[in-house]
């Protein structure tokens, strides 16, 4: 799943202005799984905001609205009349959520209420985990299924550096620090008796296949559409 | 590495010959100062066969470790250019080693380098294109196949560097870390330089391990050594700097040398003394273990100490070679 966090109400006022009308938009998604943006932190900050305007003497109408998904067309279409009459759309889904919102609607002024993270996942109650960092190669099978890449402070493909030090990484001190993905790694494949994985050297990474390629897109041919034929 | 004895680097004709090897620190200054290096250089004149020259260590921005060595070269000492992967990608790596062998440079100390939170740029992008072990992969292959990383042949003059990588045989997994070594062996590393070692127990265990593997015949390696200056450095090691590994009765020894001194200058005189008595007899005991072919004396900021403790070590004065070192049986 994708992990945000809400921006501070300040700079989400910031961000909103002086609109008299203000359409908050949440996601049915990922982000109301890690408690950020779902219908319940929509209705919340649209009290905030309202609250927030009345004491400042400038009172503006706050509606809410959750999509299912933000990041698919047909559940955008969905809100066209409420998009249309507001001056702000305050968009909670994640980044992606934002940017879909934007295109669906050119003329829509639309901002963003949420830090988008990372791709993860909660570890436990209240806490959520990078996981991947969607390089487009997924070297899992090499490595017991803990990624190198997200979770090694230093994207290390041979094996733990020198400050891995009782199963913590270097990055970050005491119990905040994330565990070193190379000692976790390690563990796994000698307990699955299958070191020989990490003891042959991981070549240099081709990174074309993620974001230093260049912005990435997926096309499946076989699940196209057909054009319709346009003449004239 | 077939080369003509001529075109080895110094550090290289010394291991070749079967000498025990001593390399030591040049930390380049945060600022521009040709004469800062110079100073530092002519202080290990004499004392070692190479000189590491550190780049952005602990993240932290100083003179390019290429510029510093020069300068340094030019005051007679040998480079070894320490490489980060931490601050450049492919492109740029190779540019400078390009640069690197076009101005001398002649020995490369590949790493991963300290992780920029560390350092006075903790907002700075890491780069981490590829890892210590992969660039010298690439390092080597640059000499031995004449080929770019990307594969395309090069025209002309190749770089042909003393290619070393670094081990830090306390950090964790502990067991591991043989086979790792094993690994940048299988990568093409010349020389290892190993993190310093105080704890002499578990380093010979490390290196038990590492001579069973047979990886001492593949490549030299050279343990990391140094002196203390006080209970405090040795306490901040053992406790802040992540695997590290000061044993408790390291720090003991550093307190009591300086109890009952009440003079502040006096005690302080007496810390540095003690550490520099513990390196040696460190020292004393890595000549003694097998597959240990030199030390790589860490002593940044308190230059000075080198001479005294590679005179007190028995390990000066340095060989020379106007003539082709003589090939012996175990390089
Ligand atoms: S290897 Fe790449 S695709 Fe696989 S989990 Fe890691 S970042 Fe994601
Ligand atoms: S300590 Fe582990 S996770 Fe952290 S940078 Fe080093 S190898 Fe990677």
């Amino acid at each position: 799943m994708i992990v945000a966090e809400q921006k501070a109400l300040d700079e989400i006022r910031q961000l909103v202005g002086d609109a008299k009308q203000v359409l908050v938009v949440g996601c049915g998604t990922c982000v109301t799984v890690c408690f950020a943006g779902g219908a319940k932190e929509a209705g919340v900050l649209g009290s905030l905001l309202r609250m927030a305007a009345q004491m400042d003497g400038q009172p503006a109408a706050v509606t809410e609205v959750t999509v299912q998904r933000q990041c698919e067309w047909e559940y955008l279409d969905a809100i066209r009349g409420p998009v249309e009459k507001a001056d702000v759309v305050l968009s909670i889904g994640c980044g992606i959520g934002v940017q879909a919102l934007a295109e669906r609607y050119p003329d829509a002024v639309v901002v963003p209420g949420l830090n988008t993270k990372f791709m993860g996942m909660p570890a436990e109650h209240g806490e959520w985990v990078e996981r991947c960092a969607a390089c487009g190669n997924c070297l899992l099978g090499l490595t017991g299924g803990i990624c190198p890449i997200a979770r090694c402070s230093k994207q290390l493909l041979n094996g733990p550096c020198g400050g891995s030090s009782q199963g913590k990484c270097e990055v970050g001190c005491g119990d905040s620090a994330p565990d070193c993905a190379w000692q976790l790694i390690y563990q796994k494949l000698a307990a699955q008796d299958r070191l020989h994985l990490i003891m042959e050297i991981t070549p240099a990474k081709d990174w074309r296949s993620s974001r230093d390629g260049g912005p990435r897109k997926v096309v499946r041919a076989d699940l196209k559409l057909p054009q319709p034929d346009i003449k004239e | 590495m077939n080369d003509s004895d001529g075109a080895l680097s110094n550090l290289q004709k010394v291991l070749k010959a079967g000498h025990f090897a001593v390399t030591t620190e040049l930390g380049p200054p945060k600022n521009a100062d040709a004469e800062a290096v110079r100073h530092k250089a002519r202080l290990l004149r004499g004392c070692a066969d190479a000189v590491n020259i550190t780049d952005n260590q602990t993240a932290i921005v100083r003179m390019s470790s290429i510029a510093a060595g020069v300068l340094a070269w030019q005051e007679g000492l040998e480079p070894v250019i320490q490489m980060t992967c931490r601050d450049r990608n492919r492109l740029a790596m190779q540019s400078d080693l390009l640069g690197a062998y076009a101005l001398g440079m002649r020995n490369i100390l590949c790493l991963s380098g300290d992780h920029q939170t560390f350092g006075n740029h903790p907002q700075a992008k890491n780069v981490h294109d590829m890892d210590s072990l992969q660039l010298v992969q690439m390092v080597v292959g640059l000499r031995d196949h004449n080929r770019f990383q990307c594969g395309e042949e090069i025209k002309g003059q190749s770089p042909r560097f003393f290619v070393g990588a670094a081990e830090n045989p306390f950090g964790d997994p502990f067991d591991w870390r043989p086979y790792r070594l094993a690994k940048k062996a299988k990568a093409g590393a010349d020389f290892i330089q190993t993190q310093l070692v105080f704890n002499v127990p578990r380093f010979r265990q490390f290196m038990t391990k590492v001579v069973e593997l047979g990886v001492h015949r593949q490549l030299r390696i050279l343990a990391g050594v140094g002196p203390l200056k006080s209970p405090a450095a040795a306490r901040y090691m053992r406790d802040q700097v992540p695997g590290m590994d000061v044993p408790d009765a390291i720090v003991e020894r550093m307190e009591a040398a300086g109890q009952g001194i009440a003079d502040k200058k006096a005690r302080a005189a007496a810390y540095k003394e003690e550490g520099i008595r513990i390196c040696v007899e460190t020292i004393a005991q890595m000549r003694e273990i097998e597959g240990v072919a030199g030390i790589h004396l860490m002593a940044i900021e308190w230059e000075e100490a080198v001479s005294v403790i590679t005179e007190r070590a028995g390990l000066l004065p340095r060989p020379t070679f106007e003539t082709p070192a003589v090939v012996s049986e175990s390089a």
